[in-house]
């Protein structure tokens, strides 16, 4: 005889409430969801997967022509297509957790609408499609570091790479809190929505991408801080010192990201459960 | 077994705005207060086609309890709650007081093809779609043969969805929730697409759902012979309340009554009911048996009329046409009272037992004359009423024809 349990639905609940078993009855949902996004991105198109390194290609190609070439942006002494690869690939990765999970609640207000599930499975679904997505995206820039590394360019990999999980978890985060934030907000003021779509174009200048944070320190001197507030900052630089050998990387900065991201992700859990329960009625 | 215990649920009515802000910020004044937002104590209830205020209960207390195995029928009018109901149940939103208790595992069919991804397959979206409703990977793999088979799309299953038919996408949803074994299934109108075949059979599955297995069934539908069919209990709800909660033969019938009475404003005074001769007054239609028009009921007629010039030997003909405009019977009689008396004001009381008209919307024109051979006053079609069906044995769909006479057999074995 199977074990019947006894459910109750009313109004008010608990201010912060993480049903992380329910969550995992659910796992197989989250997987079809990650391969529902997956697969159905390239779905009738010739080239199929390959736009998935097509597009850092591409941005890293401009960026190297505009700020490298024409800028004259200094890069550390790296090479630039390296130094522009490597903050694409990472930039990239967090600006699509916080865009895509920032829309969870209007794009699939249809599915939610019908049925329940946890609704905390669809923003993590984006964020493990996006983990794919970056896995590809990173074998190309390990493929090109190979290449300069073994055409005797000045990089120097160190120990330091074995940060990378900690630095996606970080962005994981730091994506998924931020965009469970301003998904809640958008059910009911879309506001939010256009301001999420220019606002991290515009957040990514903020973030040492184009630019060393030595440079922004040197030029910004008093207001340096500014720059390393930013939590992504610490991420792309500890990325760059692992993998390219240069870049400002310190502990504590990194710690900082790391509380900043945990604390971001709380607060957007809070939101997204007291939005959750009633979202139908004002999405 | 489910629990429903002074649910109530409001809405908003109108856009949300750069005004609902101010709302919000009220609101949340007021809970830090700790005391209620007077704005939410004027409240009316739900009534779809009258002016009011910004909020509206949807659902204003509903207390009832559904017992293991029961099949319960949800009936009312559009607006009337069901769908809200059911969203409660399947906690797609939450009531805003009250609460109810659940047991075991809940399926809802709110709509099938929920989460169908055109892009993907027939056979990927089984597994999508499973998930969403709950299913695990492994209970879907053992039942996929199963599933594809009820479906009746096999050549199809490797396609993406978006080059199924619609009929196609019902049938394979419903599928895919037909085999969900949950301990309660609610289902709200998903019977009215699909051709006649897959109705039959998904009520036949239904059925066995709650037969066999012994589990509840919640079913909304205006389909009152689905309703008739499948379930054993039928709760009619009316603006958000409970009317009534009993025997389905009940239910069926304040509800149609229900719809009737909707259908006598319908009355179309604007049309010419008075000349220089005739006053035609206080029209009424009615069953001859029943509370409401069906095929056997008969149809009553009963009004009065002014004879404003004192006209002898008046006749009156009634004329009844479908919506097709087919005049259905075109007769009429003398009054013999007025062949010698002058009258002035009369009533009429006009009785047709046996017309038999078949389910479906008539209108009604009521002409008068002198012996048949002047005309005095010829209205338009004035009235719209509806004949309701009714079964015929077992089967309960409305049958094609304009009229469903009786019919009887009699027969005599020969071997």
């Amino acid at each position: 005889m199977k074990e019947i349990k006894e459910e109750i639905i009313k109004p008010s609940s608990f201010l912060f409430e993480l049903n992380l078993k329910e969550i995992w009855k659910y796992k197989d949902l989250l997987f079809l969801f990650v391969r529902r996004d997956f697969v159905s991105v390239y779905k009738q198109t010739i080239l199929g997967p390959l736009w998935f390194i097509i597009q850092p290609i591409f941005t890293t190609l401009v960026f190297t022509v505009v700020f490298g070439q024409l800028a004259s942006i200094p890069t550390d002494g790296l090479p630039q297509v390296l130094f522009y690869m490597c903050g694409i690939t990472c930039w990239n990765y967090f600006a699509e957790c916080v865009t895509k999970t920032s829309n969870t609640f209007v794009t699939n207000s249809a599915i939610f609408g019908k049925v329940y599930f946890p609704r905390l499975i669809l923003p993590l679904s984006v964020i493990l499609t996006n983990l794919l997505k970056f896995g590809i995206q990173f074998l190309l820039f390990l493929a090109i570091l190979f290449y300069y590394k073994y055409s005797g360019s000045n990089i120097s990999p160190n120990i330091y790479i074995f940060t990378l999980p900690l630095l996606l978890f970080i962005m994981a985060t730091l994506g998924l809190g931020s965009g469970l934030i301003i998904s809640s907000l958008t059910t009911k003021y879309r506001d939010f929505q256009f301001l999420i779509s220019f606002g991290i174009q515009l957040f990514m200048y903020a973030t040492p991408i184009v630019y060393p944070l030595s440079l922004a320190k040197e030029k910004l001197g008093a207001y340096s801080w500014i720059a390393t507030a930013n939590p992504m900052t610490s991420i792309i630089e500890t990325m760059k010192f692992a993998f390219l050998g240069e870049g400002v990387f310190s502990w504590n900065n990194l710690a900082y990201s790391l509380i900043f991201s945990l604390v971001l992700l709380f607060l957007g859990v809070i939101v997204f459960n007291r939005v959750e329960k009633t979202f139908m009625d004002t999405v | 077994m489910i629990e429903i215990k002074d649910i109530s649920k409001i809405y908003k009515l109108g856009l949300i705005s750069s005004k609902t802000i101010q709302d919000d910020i009220k609101n949340i004044f007021y809970s830090i207060l700790g005391k209620k937002n007077p704005d939410l104590e004027i409240i009316e209830t739900n009534t779809r086609d009258e002016k009011g205020g910004d909020y509206v209960w949807a659902l204003k207390d509903i207390n009832f309890k559904v017992k293991k195995g029961e099949v319960v029928g949800i009936i009312g009018k559009n607006g009337a709650g069901k769908s809200t109901l059911l969203k409660l149940l399947s906690k797609v939103t939450k009531p805003t007081s009250g609460y109810i208790k659940t047991k075991g595992k809940l399926a809802s069919l709110l709509e099938v093809g929920t989460g169908f991804h055109n892009e993907l397959s027939g056979r990927e979206n089984i597994f999508l779609n499973g998930a969403i409703l709950g299913m695990s990977k492994s209970e879907i793999n053992s039942k996929l043969d199963e599933i594809i088979e009820f479906s009746g799309c096999k050549r199809y299953i490797d396609t993406p969805v978006k080059r199924y038919s619609s009929g196609m996408h019902v049938r394979l949803a419903f599928a895919v929730a037909a085999h969900l074994d949950p301990d309660v299934l609610i289902v709200d109108e998903v019977l009215a697409v699909g051709d006649a075949e897959f109705q039959r059979k998904a009520i036949g599955k239904m059925k066995e759902v709650s037969a066999g297995g012994g589990r509840t069934v919640l079913f909304v539908s205006h389909n009152m012979a689905s309703i008739k069919n499948l379930c054993n209990r039928a709760i009619l709800l009316e603006n958000g309340m409970v009317s009534f909660d009993g025997t389905v033969d009940k239910a069926i019938e304040l509800y149609k009554s229900q719809n009737n009475k909707d259908l006598k404003k319908d009355f179309n005074f604007s049309s010419k009911l008075v000349n220089e001769y005739i006053k035609l007054d206080n029209f009424k239609l009615s069953p001859i048996k029943g509370n409401y028009i069906s095929i056997s009921s008969g149809i009553g007629f009963n009004f009065l009329f002014q004879n404003l010039q004192k006209v002898l030997n008046i006749d009156i003909t009634y004329e009844i046409s479908n919506m097709e405009d087919l005049v259905i019977f075109h007769t009429g009689h003398v009054l013999e009272e007025t062949a010698k008396k002058k009258t002035e004001a009369l009533q009429v009381k006009a009785q047709i037992p046996h017309l038999n008209l078949n389910a479906g919307v008539y209108k009604l024109k009521v002409i008068f004359g002198q012996n048949q051979s002047k005309l005095l006053l010829s209205t338009d079609y004035f009235l719209e009423f509806e004949v309701q069906n009714e079964a015929l044995g077992s089967n309960s769909k409305v049958l094609p024809g304009v009229i469903r006479p009786e019919i009887k057999n009699s027969i005599k074995i020969i071997s």
